[in-house]
């Protein structure tokens, strides 16, 4: 059984017990344990089943490598899925439940997926599930997700908030082991700005775990000392809990801060995620162990050699009472005498080398620990818990030569350097054939902007394996970044005391002749099980390159991407394929290194200000009112103010009467007001527009088209002339931006040299209009100026004041009333409506809002940008040819409008349509044509653009393109509806109301 | 003609930065190229100082003048005084060809103060702040919308269009509670 041992355990502190449960078992830890060591603590080393086969999985690792022990921690809006107990500091009142089980952890009814292995071979699913096609998605992917699933996704909303912050460094140290303290170092002492981060809570890596001595004293010691100098230097920040998760283009890094993942409800965001633009990148990034491949190494109580060297030391927890060790390399002799050191019983070393010269294994050897050359693990005893060993030669077939009782097997199978960060941004990497593993290849690594190399892997990142070498190789790799950046560095590195660890040798399954009944119980993939057996089966049907046989067996490709699995998988597909290793190659590596929450990626952006609301001088006012909101680009414009007891359709049919008989007060302040300016002015608005605004009197209005050089309307709105040498543009709501940009594109790129300005006014404005036959009246009733038929005509704007507010007023329509827009500084736009208001109740005066104002247009037949245009449409199709200059030489999109296509007169033209019962025509329509097309579908002859019930006619009106236009009126076509059915409906002029304009020209 | 009123109602909030809105402040747009004859007479006669340099304010008392692009600037005065202004401006650069619109109610100013200020600002817009200048305007984004800021002694005056000036105010909110210190 595992337990806590009575003394030890560097980082945990036996005075603050912390209470925790696991699957509703109340449990106890201390602080500073890891979820992984408490649970071990707790003699809990089941902890899940696998996704396939639900095969009980124990723990396996004690840092970020860890495939199997993946905990739903906390409940309700505080769950988290897929949560790695290895990484998850212990805190007082966690819960953690196991996953993919049921009923029970312990008694799993997924299990028989287990007994039915040999009929679960890779490629199982795409081999079985292909024919027939739809019952995939309908039938066997349901099925399979529901048994193959991980933790469920939480259902209620995050209780915790997060953010995101933004840094920059000259140096960015990935990495908080000897290996990157040392560059930081170096770098910081040059005079870098320096950032290090380090995933774990705590600092140094494994040095203090492995004993290292550095400058004579104790690891622990040196990286106190040197993390004091660190912090004592301004240029420098140092992070711990944070994880560099990507490397991206141009020296960007991001990385996730756990703030307060560990103290829940404090108040502290739960995740900060750092943007961070680096200089110059150095990874040290420290190298994961390996598992040896040897049947039933997934059984509870199979670790990595050093993971259980880490739960002794640092925790002071014993994964079982006897260990026996499985090794191809000398460091898992520091298991077994730091093992043996605890008090505990090591049975036997297993070294599958035949020839043991190191000092290690004599030291052990001479501490009485029994150590057996040239053997490998026949098998492993045990089911949810291993019981034994069986012992056979490693160059045989697995004869077993004895049976060695035992609670716990620590397998190393070799050191592979963690080259992720080095690998995002496309730095190769070189096999090593002495350690056997890839490191980063110096002469190809991910270049900056500079052409020179951007990240800099150091330590045992970059194959330095030994803290001596790890150090030296640091030391350089922290000055080589610093000088990359311009200061002059010193690669003076601590010295470690050298102990030599004698050659590894490559393991890749023991032992080495294993029959498929035994090959088809090694684990490689322990989260996505995946077995020797499954990636040899893919490499016999085929599979020669590594990254398809990933995807066809799901080797690596679960949450751990492949961090135990990748090297050891894809040595024995080049086994298979009698191939090198360095010639099959690694799959790419991509950010991130380790899960980031969706949470941090999202940072501040969550309720209130998920996005930015655009909101008007009056939306306050709106509010107050009752008013129902809709979005017009990140605007939000009151739809229409319904009254108690008041259907939306009932309060826009109110305000649409109430505006045509008495008086409409409209916040149009959204209206894109551009102004521009120079003696080029009129040429350039003569471009950009269809029509002459060169010619335009100063004080007077004209409505105006904008295409793009396509020829497809891409704007509208009415321009007034402000003085001999300004304009004054009104664009769409939704069109302000674009159609600024959209200047300046033209005048920075392509008319550089005609003397003209713009300028975004938009929201320095509020606009009301004021609209209906008692406008008139309010704004006398205001007074200040004249707004007279006369002295304002239609089409004309003054400037002046109106109850003392500063004002430009434009008598201008887009309802077909008599109507003025009233142009106010946004900050008196609040007060000048509610003055509206005051004067206008005498008037019948009501608020109206989006839907009145286009059911209003479309009753005059007046078009809207985005209803009867789609970026498809011409002005021409819209019969806004009077708008269209033919006099002028050119403007943009004219030579797109005479292209054949778009000069086709079979084009469909809008024209009106007025159903024969009344009723409303079904948003979206198309006008149908007799027979059908090529593809078995009804022809069309145009589709609908605009469809409204008019309340000042009491009926169905409706806009669109149809074959033939205003040709058509008094034909009967018929529009379908998405219910089935069609509407027949009788082609009209789309002008329904006031068609000589007798009523806005009062 | 009733008093101006700014986009938030001088709201404040205090976290481990103080948060407040300000204003209303008088502002000017000026588009006019860097050459154009009697520009530094006319910044001077406005704002009381030089034409700015490039990516630089230049601020005297309550006024200012901001380099905004290479062809416009940002004049920083009273509220009550932009029609003056421009009328001297007009006065100053006629003949020349320039662009000046009051855009004082098209934004909306904070301040946020505290010794640290800037790590607000930093979970929100991607600026090296150990690298800001004293006298630099920096026109950048607050999360996902425009702004401008710029920094003295005691804090920093952020610009941005006054639409958004109540998600501005919750992004400078929300960075600056208390326990998110950086």
């Amino acid at each position: 059984m595992s337990t806590r041992l009575t003394t030890g355990g560097r980082l945990i502190d036996r005075t603050t017990a912390q209470d925790f449960s696991f699957n509703g078992t109340a449990m106890r830890g201390f602080s500073g344990d890891t979820l992984a060591s408490a649970l071990l603590a707790n003699n809990q080393m089941l902890v899940g089943r696998s996704f396939k086969y639900h095969r009980p999985r124990g723990i396996v690792a004690a840092g970020v490598e860890e495939p199997n022990a993946l905990v739903n921690l906390g409940a309700g809006n505080r769950a988290e899925p897929n949560q790695r107990a290895t990484t998850t500091d212990l805190f007082d009142g966690l819960t953690a439940r196991s996953q993919n089980h049921w009923p029970s952890l312990t008694y799993d009814i997924g299990v028989v997926n287990s007994l039915l292995a040999r009929f679960l071979p890779a490629g199982f699913y795409y081999k079985t599930f292909i024919h027939p096609r739809a019952a995939w998605k309908h039938v066997f992917e349901p099925i399979i997700r529901k048994s193959a699933g991980l933790g469920p996704a939480p259902t209620l909303r995050d209780a915790d908030r997060y953010e995101q912050a933004y840094a920059f460094c000259d140096v960015l140290v990935a990495g908080g082991g000897i290996a990157g303290l040392q560059a930081a170092l170096v770098a910081a002492t040059a005079g870098a700005r320096v950032i290090v981060l380090e995933q774990t809570a705590h600092w140094g890596g494994r040095a203090p775990v492995d004993g290292d001595i550095i400058n004579g004293m104790a690891a622990s010691d040196w990286i106190d000392a040197t993390i004091s100098t660190l912090q004592a230097m301004d240029t420098v920040k140092l992070h711990i809990r944070t994880t560099a998760a990507g490397v991206y283009d141009h020296g960007y890094v991001l990385a996730d801060e756990r703030v307060a993942d560990h103290t829940p409800g404090d108040g502290r965001p739960k995740h900060r995620l750092w943007r961070i633009r680096a200089g110059r990148i150095v990874t040290a990034t420290g190298a994961i162990e390996r598992p040896l491949s040897f049947a039933g190494n997934d059984i509870p109580g199979v670790m990595l050699a050093a993971s259980v060297r880490d739960y002794v030391v640092n925790y002071g927890v014993s994964v079982g009472d006897r260990t026996v060790i499985v090794t191809n390399n000398d460091d898992a002799y520091r298991t077994a005498i730091a093992l043996h050191r605890a008090g505990l019983s090591v049975p036997c070393i297993i070294d599958a080398r035949a020839n043991l010269t190191g000092a290690l294994p004599a030291e052990a050897r001479a501490l009485g620990i029994r150590v057996e050359a040239g053997r490998a693990i026949a098998k492993v005893k045990g089911s949810q818990r291993v019981t034994a060993v069986s012992l056979c030669l490693q160059s045989g077939e697995g004869t077993v030569l004895e049976e060695i009782s035992c609670d716990a097997v620590a397998m190393s199978g070799g050191w592979s350097p963690v080259v992720h960060l080095y690998s995002h941004c496309g730095g190769k990497l070189i096999w090593d054939a002495e350690h056997a593993h890839f490191r980063p290849d110096p002469a190809r690594p991910p270049t900056g902007q500079d052409g020179a190399a951007m990240v800099i892997a150091v330590g045992a990142a970059n194959g330095a394996l030994s803290a001596a070498a790890a150090l030296s190789d640091a030391a350089a790799g922290g000055a080589a970044a610093a000088q990359a950046m311009g200061f002059t560095a010193k690669s003076d590195a601590a010295t470690a005391d050298a102990v030599v660890d004698a050659p590894m040798e490559p393991v890749w399954i023991m032992p080495q002749g294993a029959a498929i009944g035994l090959r088809s119980k090694m684990w490689l993939d322990y989260q996505n099980d995946v077995k020797v057996s499954d990636v040899q089966l893919a490499a016999r049907e085929g599979y020669v390159s590594v990254e398809h046989t990933k995807r066809y067996t799901t080797l690596g490709m679960a949450t751990d991407q492949g961090k135990l699995s990748n090297i050891n998988g894809l040595a024995v597909l080049a086994n298979a394929l009698n191939e090198d290793i360095p010639n099959v190659g690694t799959t790419t590596f991509r950010p991130p290194y380790s899960p980031v929450p969706l949470g941090a990626l999202a940072g501040e952006s969550r309720g209130d200000i998920f996005q930015p609301v655009r909101k008007t001088s009056l939306h306050d006012w709106h509010i107050a009112n009752h008013a129902y909101f809709e979005p017009v680009g990140l605007w939000r414009r009151p739809y229409t103010f319904p009254r108690a007891g008041e259907t939306h359709a009932q309060s826009v049919h109110r305000e649409v009467i109430n505006t045509r008989s008495k008086l409409g007060l409209l916040d149009a302040s959204t209206l894109g007001k551009i102004i521009v300016k120079g003696p080029d002015a009129g040429k350039f608005l003569d471009m950009l527009y269809t029509g002459v605004f060169s010619s335009l009197p100063v004080g007077k209005c004209r409505y105006g088209l904008m295409c793009n050089e396509n020829g497809f309307l891409s704007d509208d709105g009415v321009v007034a002339r402000l003085a001999e040498d300004t304009w004054l543009c009104h664009t769409t709501s939704g069109g302000a931006d674009r159609i600024h940009a959209h200047m300046e594109d033209w005048l920075q790129c392509e008319w550089w040299d005609w003397q003209v300005y713009v300028a975004n006014v938009t929201e320095q404005l509020a606009q009301i209009a004021v609209v209906g036959p008692n406008a008139r009246k309010v704004l006398e009733k205001l007074g200040g100026m004249d707004v007279s038929a006369q002295g304002l005509p239609f089409m004309g704007f003054a400037d002046g004041t109106l109850a003392g507010f500063a004002v430009r007023a434009y008598r201008i329509s887009f309802s077909g009333e008599l109507s003025y827009e009233i142009a106010v500084a946004a900050g008196q736009g609040a007060a000048l409506w509610q003055a509206l208001h005051d004067a206008g109740a005498a008037f019948g005066a009501m608020p109206y809002g989006t839907e009145a104002l286009h059911i209003m247009r479309a009753e005059k037949g007046f078009i809207m940008i985005g209803d009867e245009t789609d970026g498809t449409v011409i002005p021409q199709d819209l019969n806004l040819s009077w708008a269209i200059s033919r006099k002028k030489p050119d403007y943009l999109g004219k030579r797109g409008q005479e292209r054949s296509f778009l000069a086709n007169p079979a084009r469909p033209k809008l024209a009106g349509f007025e159903t024969l019962d009344g009723s409303v025509i079904p948003d979206g329509a198309y006008i149908l044509a007799p027979g059908v097309n090529a593809n078995g579908q009804r022809n069309t002859q145009g589709r609908l653009t605009s469809t409204y019930f008019s309340p000042t006619l009491s009926r169905g009106i409706a806009m669109g393109l149809i074959v033939g236009g205003l040709d058509r009126i008094g034909d009967v076509v018929d529009f379908n509806t998405v219910t089935g059915g069609s509407v027949r409906a009788r082609v009209v002029d789309p002008v329904f109301v006031d068609k000589d304009g007798e009523k806005q020209n009062v | 003609m009733s008093d101006a009123i700014t986009a938030l109602g001088h709201v404040q909030f205090d976290g481990f930065a103080k948060i407040s809105e300000i204003g209303p402040v008088g502002m000017i747009s000026l588009r006019a190229g860097p050459d154009i004859k009697g520009l530094a007479k006319a910044i001077k006669a406005v704002t009381g100082t030089a034409v700015p340099p490039l990516r630089q304010i230049l601020v005297k008392g309550d006024h200012a003048a901001g380099w905004m692009s290479p062809d416009e600037y940002l004049l920083i005065l009273p509220y009550a005084d932009t029609d003056k202004a421009l009328a001297v401006l007009a006065k100053a650069l006629a003949g020349q060809h320039y662009l000046a619109v009051t855009v004082s109610d098209a934004r909306s100013v904070f301040r946020i103060e505290g010794a640290r200020a800037d790590q607000v600002l930093a979970k929100l817009s991607p600026v090296d702040f150990a690298r800001l200048g004293p006298n630099e305007l920096r026109r950048t984004r607050t999360a996902q919308v425009a702004a401008a800021f710029w920094q003295d002694e005691a804090g920093y005056t952020l610009v941005c269009f006054r639409s958004v000036a109540g998600y501005v105010m919750g992004l400078l909110s929300h960075s600056a509670l208390p326990g998110s210190e950086l």
